[in-house]
């Protein structure tokens, strides 16, 4: 098995190479930016003190806390070693709290949103894309049109519409929030039912989304495969239809992993917005708070967040596609 | 010539073509016939419903024509709220002595009905607060009020201001439509600024396509230059290339879209910029399958005949391997106008889409709509054109898309 951990270590350390990049991107562009934002907030606090002297000096110990006043590399060293113990620094918009504080709350959420939904979209997309393949006719006349209609409606439009019918006009599930807003978090059933209540829409919405696109994908992979020598090879052996295509199906289902890797950013993106039309009180919906009240330390963080999420999805599946593709294993066995 | 023909018999092809020519011609020919500003503000208040709006003035002092039409007694049951429908409903289970099941799904014209004939003013009700009879009272009142068809004068105030009655509107009294003059249609009513939600999403639109349209360009731009020299050079240049390009596919795009856009700052971030953004974002699946296509024709013999011969590398590039490769840039240039055009939709709902107050796109009509709750107060023509214009565009692009993989991967063909 030395072979594997060849691979892996290959894939984990172009990963970390690629994290690394990202951390500097994450660091500069914000800070970028034209415009001080520790002037606003310092202007807050200022707000009506005459004294120019007194101005400047509460305008320093602002720049101080924040760090604003050191050389950039200076302040990237020290970002980067806070934010490996955990340190995020202060945000902005919601001073004094720090913004670990704020993301810890908003990551669970989204975790638990994303990750589910996703991978059963996933799932149920790809085998309604194989029947789809497979039966072809009727079952595919109707399923590929309807599915290619709602495989272009974002992620957050679907969210509106779900929102539409089955809050506003049915009154099934709430419309906002992650939780009733007269609930306080705690380990109760009433609270765990509303949690669970307004989990649905932006759950549904995003598994919607998911399967359109995943069942197109895997229709068009698996008529691809049906097409192969190795099945028509396979018939004239006369062996059994089923069993052919649970062949077909694992190889069309290859393809499809690494469409899962390469995807998952995107997808997340679109998921990451449709937070936004629920309110729900995720990663999306704190991100627009930070852009709305010119919050970069809040705002580098969240993406810093996402982009290790997304890295470490995709460094999940590829691990997962190396054990799963008979040709990795193979020329890992050599 | 062959191929051209060959894609145009696709039925998916010809489909999204279709439609995609048509939300073109939509946003040619309107502005010409409907020709005041899209951003103009029609409405004083926020989201008005679509329909006709007359001018009231006007129908007063209209001529009015006399018709023998029975009058509809809907607008009774559209005059009261929910909750007052409500308490009739509660009212006529209790003491009217109806069952449940015929009141509940009964509308606002049969309640009323059930109503004046089964409630007595005059009579007390046992067990029921004085309060809630007082409004029960209260509500009769105001549905006799209705009901009645008394004429309602119209009054004039005079110069020791006295009203003095100057006419009266019978309930038999009609106007012609025609002959008022002040009036506007306003097909998808209006939105949270009070503008015409029409005019604004067809010019939504042409600000989206062009935003789509570049972001396409500059992407396919730098993907299929990086990919071409990548794939055709080679060696040290192939992997610096292949390194960033990888770097660049797995850090999301979505992340380096949010972090740059923010860091531009809210005042240059114009339309041309947004556009721009996107483009330089989305290059990395270009440059991957142009990369792929390059090496797999580098040694064809007709490139090495032509290496031969002596063409230089810019002329082997544009003659044997461009043509090969054309029609995978034509698909991915296609993919990249409609991605184009839902990622400023997504920017533009997280705050940071084009600052403009000049143009409307269609992320900014989405992101005005959820600002103002249109999504909860049930204001749909506010988002919904909308969202269906962003899905009709991307759902049009990607049938043409779909349709020329078939077109180019014979083993799709069904």
């Amino acid at each position: 098995m030395n072979g594997y951990g060849k691979y892996f270590g290959k894939k984990i350390g172009w990963y970390l190479v690629t994290f690394l990049f990202a951390v500097v991107l994450n660091f500069a562009l914000p800070r970028m930016m034209p415009g001080d934002p520790v002037a606003g907030i310092a202007a807050q606090t200022t707000q009506g003190v005459t004294n120019t002297a007194a101005a400047e000096k509460i305008y320093k110990e602002y720049a101080e806390k924040f760090g604003v006043d050191k050389p950039v590399y200076v302040q990237f060293l020290k970002w980067a070693g806070n934010a490996l113990r955990g340190d995020l620094g202060v945000s902005f918009s919601q001073y004094p709290r720090p913004v670990a504080d704020i993301l810890k709350s908003s990551m669970g959420w989204t975790l638990c949103l994303q990750l589910p939904a996703i991978l059963i979209g996933w799932l149920l997309g790809n085998m309604l894309g194989a029947i789809a393949a497979y039966v072809k006719k009727g079952f595919d006349k109707i399923i590929l049109p309807v599915f290619l209609f709602i495989s272009n409606i974002p992620a957050f439009g679907m969210a509106v519409i779900l929102l539409f019918i089955f809050s506003l006009r049915l009154g099934w599930f709430p419309s906002s929030g992650g939780y009733g807003y007269d609930l306080i978090p705690n380990f109760s059933w009433t609270f765990i039912r509303s949690v669970v209540a307004h989990y649905q829409l932006p759950f549904w919405s995003i598994v919607l989304t998911t399967i359109g696109a995943q069942a197109i994908g895997m229709r068009s992979m698996a008529i691809y495969e049906l097409n192969a020598d190795y099945v028509k090879y396979s018939r004239f052996l006369g062996i059994h239809d089923r069993k052919i295509v649970r062949y077909v199906f694992r190889n069309a289902m290859l393809p499809q992993i690494t469409g899962l890797a390469m995807s998952l950013g995107t997808m997340m993106g679109g998921a990451l917005v449709s937070e936004i039309v629920f309110s729900y009180p995720g990663i999306g919906t704190t991100m627009m708070a930070a852009i709305k009240g010119q919050d970069y330390p809040l705002l580098s963080a969240c993406t810093l967040i996402i982009t290790l999420m997304v890295l470490v999805a995709n460094l999940v599946v590829e691990i997962l596609y190396g054990l799963i593709d008979p040709r990795i294993k193979a020329s890992q066995m050599d | 010539m062959n191929t051209i023909r060959q894609v145009f018999r696709s039925a998916k092809f010809v489909t999204g073509f279709v439609i995609f020519i048509a939300i073109i011609l939509l946003t040619i020919l309107f502005p010409l016939f409907i020709t005041y500003d899209p951003l103009d503000v029609v409405g004083n208040g926020n989201f008005y419903p679509p329909g006709t709006y007359i001018s009231q003035k006007d129908t007063i002092k209209a001529n009015p024509y006399e018709l023998r039409i029975a009058l509809k007694q809907s607008n009774v049951g559209d005059s009261l709220k929910t909750d007052e429908l409500d308490k009739i409903k509660e009212w006529l289970t209790q003491y009217g002595g109806m069952g449940k099941s015929e009141v509940q799904d009964a509308d606002a014209e049969s309640l009323i009905v059930m109503w004046t004939d089964k409630y007595n003013p005059s009579k007390r009700f046992r067990g029921m607060l004085a309060s809630e009879q007082k409004y029960y009272k209260r509500l009769n009142q105001k549905l006799t009020e209705l009901l009645t068809d008394k004429d309602i004068i119209i009054a004039e105030q005079d110069e020791n201001n006295e009203l003095k009655e100057k006419s009266k509107v019978k309930s038999s009294d009609f106007v012609n439509l025609k002959e008022i003059s002040n009036k506007r249609t306003l097909v998808l009513g209006t939105d949270n600024f009070g503008r015409d939600v029409l005019r604004e999403l067809v010019s939504a639109t042409t600000t989206s396509l062009r935003i789509g349209l570049i972001a396409g360009v500059v992407a396919t731009a730098i993907g299929l230059t990086l990919g071409l020299l990548a794939g055709y050079l080679g060696g040290f240049i192939d992997d610096l290339i292949l390194f960033i390009t990888n770097l660049f596919t797995v850090i999301p795009s979505f992340v380096l879209l949010i972090l740059i856009s923010y860091s531009v700052g809210q005042k240059q971030r114009g339309v041309g910029l947004v556009a721009l953004i996107i483009g330089i974002t989305s290059w990395t699946w270009t440059t991957r399958a142009v990369r792929s296509q390059v090496i797999s024709l580098r040694n064809r013999d007709h490139v090495n005949l032509s290496k031969l011969s002596g063409h230089s590398s810019f002329k082997i590039i544009m003659t044997d391997i461009l043509p090969y490769i054309a029609s995978y840039v034509v698909m991915a240039f296609i993919l990249q106008v409609s991605s184009g055009i839902l990622s400023e939709a997504q920017l533009s709902m997280l705050g940071l889409g084009p600052a403009t107050t000049s143009t409307a796109t269609l992320g900014l009509m989405m992101n005005w709509a959820m600002l103002y709750s249109a999504h909860l107060n049930g204001s749909w023509w506010a988002y919904f054109p909308v969202l269906f214009m962003i899905a009709m565009i991307s759902f049009s692009l990607n049938l043409m898309n779909t349709g020329l993989d078939q077109v180019f991967n014979p083993q799709l063909r069904d």
